[in-house]
């Protein structure tokens, strides 16, 4: 939505994303902590891929590193082919936390990117629409302190989609929604990544939601990270949660967490 | 006058409002009498402004007599004029007890502590020389003050960002930060081309601290996630800087201004006594002096308002910019 209908010059929606063999490790005292284990995968132009995984397996760092925010201390890192070697305003992350910088309102804070990259003035506009987007009209000039924890999400929400990203990476964005605004939240996700054309990454706990957003779901075990498992979900959209071949997929899922009942 | 029902009506659960105010009639009363003990009561001690001050203390009591029959007029003057009952009570029995014990008894050894009326006679005929002085001390503090705070804050923040300068400036800030700056005062005033500008110095670095200290530890503190998201939007180091450390840091850097102003205020009384010849603290030099008690009570009455309104407006000032904040410290 914001990005397709904001979009003024035409060029290539989606960002290629290769991972090969990347590793990530940190010095804790004085032993090094092993985080990510040569991990390699390719995300084509314009997929939605679900990252899946136990707690602190890592799926976080390795968004950080396709965010550009740290470097992998093994491996390479690219989009469309390219090292990512700087963070940069088309490869948006929508962190676990949402984190509003408290100083500022809601609009104030959804502006951010477009001030930090001197288009606010030209495209003011967008700010509202991102906002309108995620149901918080009417709430752009509360600031942080005055939302609710899945409010702020939703901002934080706001705050990556108005940047119009190449490459969209989620770290459970939805995680702190209740389950009916995380429903309209997960078919706007999906709305917004079919009219883009993004490349989208979500990291998410949440089998179920895994399923329903993703063609592909990546699962990997704990840390550190290896990718165990990968599962294509050849479904149309709008999914439904009792599709028989997503609940046998759920199944599958699960048995490859570990949770089979 | 609808205003005041509106207010009513919003307020507080105090439902039937009293149409008249006894603790104004009781304020008013006491005014009165301390009027009248004033102006009947013969001076064992000849001041020459008695009447002057049982003229202000009649006046103060028959407003007072008038606000407690108009308050429900009054609205939200009212209503503040209401809440300051018990100190408008107690003050003129303080003012009364003051002048029984100076003017009327001589309880206290003169010329030591002066009565109220050798304080209403130096503000009637020295005005011009306090005033003078007030403006005098005024223009050093804010001066002084506005060079050492800004001195302070680009300094604090280049301190937290830069490692750089953080090596370089860092051991000079832990040898010359903690030294008293009237320390300084020999040395300032021969280093000095004038008393004033020494004078200015020696406020300025007594600012200078302990604003550097805490804008420093302020931006050190910021949040790292927050520079975090700024660089995944595309954010310059200026913007690091200037939209999200220093915004970020703001509530230090508002404990350090008033941590400043604190200081300022005791170098600026000392640069005065020792250097300029100006000023308030050099009227209280020259009160001493001279044995004037009654003008040294006088000059601190109003340097002590002075150094409250200061902190007053550095609050006011405070709460505007950190309107985001929730639950500051009232002033
Ligand atoms: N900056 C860091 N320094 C040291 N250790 C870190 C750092 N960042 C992450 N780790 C460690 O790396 C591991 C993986 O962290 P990560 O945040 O990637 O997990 P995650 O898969 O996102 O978990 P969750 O699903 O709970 O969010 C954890 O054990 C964590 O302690
Ligand atoms: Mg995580």
């Amino acid at each position: 939505m914001v990005s397709a209908a904001l979009s003024q010059t035409p060029r290539d929606p989606g960002m290629a994303v290769a991972i090969r063999d990347a590793s990530q490790a940190f010095a804790i005292e004085d032993r090094t902590l092993p985080v990510l284990d040569r991990v390699s995968l390719d995300v084509q132009p314009g997929e939605f891929v679900a990252l899946l995984g136990p707690s602190g397996c890592g799926k976080s760092t390795l968004l950080r590193l396709l965010a550009g925010l740290d470097r992998p201390s093994g491996g390479t890192v690219l989009g469309d082919g390219v090292p990512i070697t700087a963070p940069d305003p088309s490869r948006v992350l929508v962190f676990q936390d949402p984190t509003l910088y408290p100083w500022r309102t809601v609009r104030a804070n959804v502006s951010l990117g477009l001030e930090a990259q001197g288009l606010l003035r030209r495209q003011s506009h967008r700010v509202q629409q991102a906002i309108d987007l995620v149901g918080l009209t009417g709430f752009e000039s509360a600031y942080p302190h005055q939302l609710s924890g899945g409010m702020a999400q939703r901002v934080a929400l706001a705050r990556a989609l108005v940047n119009d990203p190449r490459l969209l990476l989620l770290d459970e964005p939805l995680g702190k929604l209740d389950s009916l605004t995380r429903l309209s939240m997960q078919a706007e996700l999906v709305r917004l990544w079919q009219r883009s054309g993004l490349t989208a990454l979500l990291v998410t706990h949440d089998v179920e939601e895994a399923l329903l957003l993703a063609q592909r779901v990546i699962v990997f075990s704990p840390r550190p990270a290896r990718i165990t498992a990968e599962l294509v979900v050849d479904r149309p959209y709008p999914r439904h949660r009792d599709d028989p071949h997503l609940v046998s997929l759920r199944r599958e899922a699960l048995g490859l967490l570990g949770l089979e009942t | 006058m609808s205003g005041a029902v509106i207010s009513g009506l919003s307020g507080s659960p105090v439902a039937d409002r009293p149409r008249l105010w006894p603790v104004g009639f009781l304020a008013a009363s006491v005014w009165i009498g301390t009027a009248a003990v004033t102006a009947l009561l013969p001076d064992r001690i000849e001041v020459g402004r008695t009447q002057e001050l049982a003229l202000i203390a009649l006046a103060l009591g028959g407003a007072l007599l008038l606000a407690g029959l108009a308050t429900p007029w009054l609205g939200t003057a009212g209503q503040k004029i209401r809440k300051a009952g018990p100190w408008l009570t107690v003050l003129p029995l303080a003012l009364g007890g003051w002048e029984m014990a100076t003017a009327k008894l001589a309880l206290l050894p003169l010329p030591f502590f002066a009565s109220p009326q050798g304080l209403l006679e130096v503000y009637l005929e020295d005005w011009p020389r306090l005033g003078e002085s007030v403006l005098h001390s005024l223009w050093l503090l804010l001066s002084g003050y506005a060079i050492g705070a800004a001195a302070g804050f680009v300094a604090g923040v280049a301190l937290g960002w830069s490692r750089a300068i953080g090596y370089w400036v860092h051991p000079v800030l832990r040898l010359i930060g903690p030294l008293p700056a009237t320390a300084w005062l020999p040395i300032a005033f021969f280093a000095f081309p004038t008393s004033g500008s020494a004078s200015t110095f020696l406020v300025a670095l007594a600012t200078w601290f302990p604003v550097t200290v805490l804008t420093w530890s302020g931006v050190a503190g910021v949040n790292k996630a927050y520079y975090d998201i700024a660089r995944t939007l595309g954010a310059s180091q200026t913007f690091l800087v200037l939209k999200v450390a220093v915004p970020a840091a703001l509530p230090q850097v508002f404990v350090g201004l008033f941590m400043g102003l604190g200081a300022s205020f005791s170098v600026l009384v000392v640069a005065e006594m020792l250097g300029v010849k100006a000023g308030l603290g050099w009227y209280l030099q020259w009160a001493q002096g001279w044995a004037a008690y009654g003008n040294m009570y006088a000059a601190l009455l109003v340097m002590a308002l002075m150094c409250s309104s200061l902190v007053t407006l550095l609050f006011k000032g405070r709460d505007r910019v950190l309107a985001w904040q929730k639950g500051t410290v009232r002033w």
